[in-house]
């Protein structure tokens, strides 16, 4: 008798049959009912009603009768708690059985069972079995705590389970340990900053050793879990690396690929120039290789995960390329990924052969495969220049072959190739516009208007309308840049096609494109040429990289779901967004040798120097009490006058105080322009502006007021402007200030906004003051304040910069830096350097202290700041910078 | 970790489904038939991504084997845990069909329970598994306590996979040396890539609890010992009856792994292989060479059009080894053009055939000895047609067996000590056997 005779049953009154079985006095026949019931379970019918009749069976002494009770308890207890309650006192006894396979299937079943009255009475024979004289129970209640952990996390940490998990991993039974680091890893993972694990050096050794002696899977857990640990020295590191590396030799691939990880992670802290490191990338690469000698599934995790370890490492498969060679009956999943490592690892030295290789394949067919088959060998031209003129023939070879998907993607990739290498390959043009009839996909046709915008192929983008947008898009260019080429013959031709992009495209982004090129085109025609027919960015040799931070994670969960996705955890996890992102250790000693943690050179300081300020609530209350009248229509600023400002207004062009900038351009003001400085003279702080009108009418009744700022500045006096402004006339103000107005912070500390008022409009405008402008002419310290200041600013609060190529000596230094407030309290000479102290107040009594190494012979100067209130020290610098370079 | 574990049919009809983890809900089961069974289009990934949820298939014959997550679980583990499962449910009931499955639905079920527990694999070594899961229930009640803990102790032991006091009367090993050779060969005759993967497969009948030592032509071994003078243990050579053509001495492994009885650290540091085998067959080592290989069989095709309705082929097979030994179950593959309409051959030994449904000729040879060759032309019609792509020309492949491990690889000893029992190694009866198969042997035309 078999047992497939119990899925055919499926009559009606089934459930009755079964539940009349179940009930039978013969041992034999109720066993069969249960079996019955499992089937049914199994195909999905809902077999709960029969659960009170299921569980009276518990109570046998045949294990397998016991088991599939125990099955259909687990499936059905959630649905049906309070009856489950009949089942406890049977586990409870079960849990006390001298059989400990008995004991350890008790407590295995019941952690399985989410009812909270039965968890309430796991915990005492879980307690007992996780002290159980017998490794297999031990092993069990292990998982038993991760089980009850999922269902109530509580009540593990209140009865103290973790700390006897904790135990666990000292326990004398190699698959106890690796059971109970399963579950701590587990545990773990929802406790991000618990340190649950409590890795030691003690625990690591431990783990090792168990590492030598457990399952397969058990490797596996430990491995896994050794990858989250931190070696506290590159010693250490290399000593669990020596003990890791024989793993590699193991016949299941997810050991290796386990192995693998924790080796790629502690490489990060070995120095390069040891002889283990060299020693150590020559060992990872044979494992590598083997893994792709498996079972086809295997081989996909693996090549996702090498196609990581190549981007990380290449040197450690560049010699294998061979390996990576596409099998005629290879599964397509794998083509594909030995495809793209193929491409990673092709270089001059193996160009030939991938050819040869990529050229066979475009035959293959499998349309995806030969199409990327064909990609690739455009990436190879972008790859290897040697090879480019290779290639392009290939290219051309497969375009002759007439197959149309060949001939689209082949037609994309020489677009890329003609971008890598312009005027190169042109000849080739016209075989391609052979195919133009041939090309009905959107990328084919917008690679090919691409190559088309050589002037001869007119007739051809003619010919080309599609309907697709992308389509339309390259086309609108290409046409914008054959009338700038030949603006006699195709005048009309752009006329027509702008008029149809910007009043009949339902499209934004078109219409958008359209109306920048019209206007490009219409108001200065030698610019439109610059832009439009600038020279194209190079496109790069490698493509689709895989960004280096997330390539840093995910070399972190080498073997796991994330590198074969390439997606981090949290991506696919769900609810996962509060586990902490993985990162590779940093070596040791490295913060002292790099560069310093704050950013040096030339800090471009704020782009939006002269941006419009955007209306803000309490800027308009103030302008209301200055009795403006209504207040007029703000102006609205449409993002594209935006993006132009941004263009214009250079980031460098701002750190130069001395010159004046415009802050008001004309054509934001109605014709009024306004451009200007901030200055100190004599302890006084001006702001020093031009008035030009560049309207047509006259101006009059100007007026000016500031938000509140990080300084208080407010002007002294009002604008001195009495008479009528005429048509393209300007006028020099010095508006005295002070800075006893209202503090409100900003951000950037230094900005300043500002509203302008006349006969026609308000204006509103920003601009950064130069912190110099506030440093008071008492700024000069004590030597002894000095010192015992520096040594209370704690010295976190010290920031440094770098002033590069700076050609100055010490003393022009001080002299310079004087004229600005900036006072030399002491020069020392500290092993041929030059060191200045100094310091400087601001108007608002804020001190900072700074600390200038000069080395002679090295242009790049050092720069220590010292504040209580570092923000500012950015400024500070700032200043710096702009008085030692002008 | 694993969240849930289906076994469905070709149909898509679950078999088995057993779930381990709350996450997963019954929707899983059908998710999965909706989307990769029933799905129009082949399959492109052995892991799906549905809904969150991730589910990795294995496929045996036309059954589906299914593993589903929600979480970032180790893929490579999954893998090979479904392999794993499929062993152990070959090894208690054979061949993994519809049928097998549903007659044994409950042992697997009652096999689910003990090697995955809360989706974690535990021990599933077959040989300790069926000590205490059995298709007759368990003995339970009848297990002395001493059993019980042996058991116990076994399956979560050091030595997981070998039960204390085994016995034979007779103390014999097997020991198989299975090669696949692999070849992609230009039409020019240029070899693109070639290499070796073998397995060395043993089976053992030993008593008690062995300590073995396995011995090899490994040159990193042989070169090491070649400077300390002469090696005593070449004097055991007389197990290595290999029959390769060359008189090299040793090769060089590009690699291997091992069956978990395999001391790794001791392979590390000395590279010796010592280890306590398993019970019965198993596969002691894999490994993989790609130097020196020796290719039995070297295929020269030629294939010329004539005309747009008519092709010629002509392939000449020739074989590389010793004249003495003899190559079995050759088979060449020539693949014909789909549009072929009729096919003429004329071969000088052996029989071949047309095969349309195939598209290929299969010209097969029973026997043939080293260093001999054969040739077979065909004449191929060809129906005219208007498709304008090219045919791809597959590649001809070819199938063989000889009694010589192509990559070299020769057995020099395997010792056997066993303290407590009275028989040494002079004891055991040894065999060792070579097979050199062909992978995937491939000739571009």
């Amino acid at each position: 008798m078999t047992d497939s005779k119990y899925f055919t049953t499926n009559k009606k009154g089934e459930i009755f049959e079964l539940k009349a079985e179940l009930n039978n006095e013969k041992k034999e026949k109720r066993k069969e009912a249960v079996k019955k019931v499992i089937a049914a379970m199994t195909v999905g019918k809902d077999v709960s009603s029969l659960f009170p009749d299921v569980v009276n069976c518990m109570q046998t002494d045949n294990l397998e009768l016991k088991k599939l009770v125990y099955l259909y308890l687990m499936n059905y207890a959630k649905s049906q708690p309070d009856m489950a309650i009949m089942a406890v006192n049977s586990f409870v006894k079960d849990c006390e059985d001298p059989n400990p396979l008995i004991r350890a299937l008790a407590v295995r079943t019941m952690g399985c069972i989410r009812v909270d009255k039965i968890t309430e009475y796991l915990c005492e024979p879980l307690r007992k079995c996780l002290k159980d004289e017998d490794p297999y129970v031990r092993k069990t209640a292990a998982v038993c705590v991760a089980k009850l952990h999922d269902i109530n996390a509580q009540m593990v940490e209140d009865q103290g389970f973790l700390d006897s998990l904790r135990d666990l991993i000292a326990d004398s039974n190699p698959m106890v340990v690796a059971n109970a680091v399963a579950a701590l890893s587990e545990i773990s993972e929802s406790h991000p900053n618990s340190n649950l694990l409590d890795l030691n050096p003690q625990n690591i050794n431990k783990l090792l050793t168990a590492l030598n002696e457990c399952t397969e899977w058990g490797q596996i857990f430990i491995l896994d879990c050794l990858s989250n640990y931190n070696p506290k020295d590159e010693r250490e590191a290399q000593s669990i690396c020596e003990r890791v590396t024989p793993r590699l030799s193991h016949a299941n691939s997810a050991v290796v690929l386990s192995a693998v990880k924790v080796l790629m992670k502690f490489l990060e802290l070995l120095p390069k120039e040891l002889d283990y490191y060299n020693t150590l990338l020559k060992k990872l690469s044979p494992p590598l290789v083997t893994l792709l000698s498996g079972e086809p599934e295997v081989q996909y995790v693996a090549l996702r995960n090498i196609n990581l370890i190549v981007q990380k490492r290449p040197e450690i498969l560049k010699q294998e390329i061979k390996v990576f060679f596409v099998k005629y009956n290879d599964p397509i999943y794998v083509k594909l990924e030995k495809l793209d490592i193929m491409i990673r690892l092709a270089s001059q030295a193996n160009i030939a052969q991938v050819l040869a290789e990529l050229k066979e394949y475009a035959t293959e067919v499998d349309v995806d495969f030969v199409r990327k088959a064909v990609r690739a060998i455009g990436r190879c031209a972008i790859k290897v220049e040697q090879s480019a003129e290779r290639c392009v023939s290939t290219l051309l070879d497969l375009i002759q072959t007439k197959v149309n998907y060949v001939v689209q993607e082949a037609i994309v990739v020489i677009r890329d190739i003609f971008r890598k290498y312009p005027n190169k390959y042109e000849s080739i043009i016209a075989t391609l516009c052979e195919n133009l009839d041939s090309l009905d996909e959107p990328d084919a046709r917008a690679a090919m208007i691409w190559i088309g915008q050589v002037p001869r192929s007119a007739q051809t983008i003619h010919s080309l309308g599609g309907v697709l947008f992308q389509v339309q898009l390259t086309l609108l260019t290409a046409i914008v840049k054959l009338f700038l080429k030949k603006p006699s013959e195709t005048q009309e031709l752009v006329q027509q096609v702008l008029s149809l992009a910007t009043q009949d495209s339902d499209n934004p982004d078109l219409r958008d494109r359209g109306y920048i090129y019209w206007r490009l085109l219409s108001t200065d025609p030698v610019t439109a040429k610059e832009v439009v027919l600038s020279e194209k960015p190079l496109i790069s040799e490698e493509t689709d990289l895989i960004e280096p931070t997330l390539l840093d994670e995910l070399i972190c969960h080498i073997g796991s779901l994330a590198s074969v996705y390439h997606k981090p955890p949290n991506a696919f996890v769900e609810g996962s967004h509060g586990i902490h992102r993985k990162h590779l250790p940093i070596q040791h000693g490295s913060i002292d040798t790099g560069e310093s943690p704050v950013s040096a050179g030339p800090v471009v300081p704020i782009e939006q120097a002269q941006s419009v300020i955007p209306s803000q609530g309490d800027l308009l209350g103030d302008l209301l009490n200055l009795d403006l009248g209504p207040p007029v229509n703000v102006p609205q600023v449409s993002s594209m006058q935006m993006g132009a400002v941004d263009l214009l207004g250079g980031g460098l062009d701002s750190l130069v105080y001395l010159f004046s900038q415009v802050w008001l351009p004309a054509v934001k003001a109605k014709g009024l322009e306004i451009s200007g400085t901030f200055s100190r003279r004599q302890g006084q702080m001006y702001m020093d502006m031009t008035f030009t009108n560049k309207a047509l009418q006259h101006m009059t009744d100007f007026a000016i007021q500031f938000n509140k700022n990080s300084f208080g500045v407010i002007p002294t006096t009002p604008l001195p402007i009495h008479t009528p402004l005429m048509p393209s006339q300007s006028i020099e103000v010095s508006l005295p200030l002070n800075t006893i107005g209202p503090v409100m912070k900003m951000d950037p500390l230094n900005n300043l906004q500002v509203a302008v008022k006349n006969n026609i409009d308000v204006f509103y405008f920003s601009g950064l003051i130069p912190l110099n402008i506030f440093f008071v002419e008492d700024g000069k310290m004590e030597r002894q304040v000095f010192l015992a200041t520096w040594k209370d600013i704690p010295n976190e609060n010290e920031l440094q910069y770098q002033i590069k190529e700076c050609h100055l000596n010490a003393d022009t230094v001080s002299g310079k830096l004087q004229n600005d407030n900036i006072y030399t309290i002491a020069k020392r000479n500290v092993e041929g350097q030059d060191m200045l102290y100094q310091s400087l107040k601001l108007t608002n009594g804020i001190w900072i202290l700074a600390e200038l190494r000069i080395q002679p012979g090295n242009p790049n100067y050092t720069l220590s700041l010292k504040c209580r209130a570092p923000e500012v020290t950015q400024y500070v610098y700032q200043v710096y910078y702009s008085v030692l370079k002008n | 970790m694993i969240g849930g574990l289906f076994i469905y049919n070709h149909k898509g009809e679950v078999l088995i489904s057993r779930v381990y983890r709350d996450d997963i809900g019954r929707n899983a089961v059908d998710a999965f038939r909706v989307n990769v069974i029933h799905a129009r289009q082949q399959v492109r990934s052995p892991v799906t991504n549905i809904a969150r949820t991730s589910f990795f298939h294995v496929k045996r014959s036309n059954i589906w084997l299914a593993a589903v997550t929600k979480q970032n679980v180790n893929a490579a583990m999954v893998f090979e845990f479904l392999y794993k499962m499929c062993d152990v449910m070959a090894s208690y009931f054979g061949k993994i069909s519809e049928e097998n499955i549903k007659n044994n639905f409950v042992l697997i079920y009652e096999l689910l329970d003990e090697i995955l527990d809360f989706g974690y694999p535990q021990n599933s070594e077959t040989g300790s598994l069926k000590t205490f899961i059995t298709q007759q229930g368990i003995k339970g009640q009848h297990q002395t306590k001493e059993e019980q803990s042996q058991i116990t102790s076994q399956v979560t032991g050091q030595i997981g996979w070998r039960r204390e006091g085994i016995k034979y009367r007779r103390n014999e090993l097997f020991l198989d040396v299975l090669e696949s050779v692999n070849l992609l060969m230009s039409p020019q005759g240029q070899v693109l890539s070639a290499h070796v993967s073998g397995r060395v497969v043993m089976k053992s009948y030993l008593s008690g609890m062995p300590e073995c030592k396995f011995g090899m032509n490994d040159k990193i071994i042989i070169d090491k010992a070649g400077k300390g003078g002469v090696t005593n243990e070449a004097g055991k050579s007389d197990l290595g009856g290999g029959g390769s053509t060359s008189g090299k001495q040793s090769i060089a492994i590009d690699d291997c792994t091992f069956n978990q009885c395999v001391r790794l650290s001791k392979f590390d540091s000395e590279r010796s292989i010592s280890f306590i085998p398993p019970d019965g067959e198993y596969e002691l080592m894999r490994y993989r060479t790609t130097k020196d290989i020796i290719l039995p069989f070297r295929v020269i095709p030629l294939v010329r059009e004539v005309g747009r309705t008519k092709l010629e082929v002509k392939v000449v097979i020739k074989s590389n080894f010793k004249p003495s030994l003899l190559a079995q179950k050759i088979e060449v593959r020539i693949p014909t053009p789909l549009n072929t309409s009729g096919v003429q051959v004329i071969c000088m030994k052996g029989k071949a055939k047309y095969k349309a449904s195939e598209n290929a000729i299969v010209w097969k040879i029973k026997r043939m000895a080293g260093m001999k060759e054969s040739q077979i032309s065909a004449e191929i019609e060809l129906l005219p047609t208007n498709d304008k792509k090219k045919w791809a020309r597959p590649p001809i492949s070819m199938n063989f067996e000889v009694p010589f491990a192509p990559s070299g690889l020769k057995v020099r000893y395997l010792k056997v000590f066993e303290s407590k029992l009275n028989y040494s190694d002079h004891d055991v009866i040894k065999w060792v056997r070579y097979i050199g198969r062909s992978g995937i042997y491939e000739t571009r035309c």
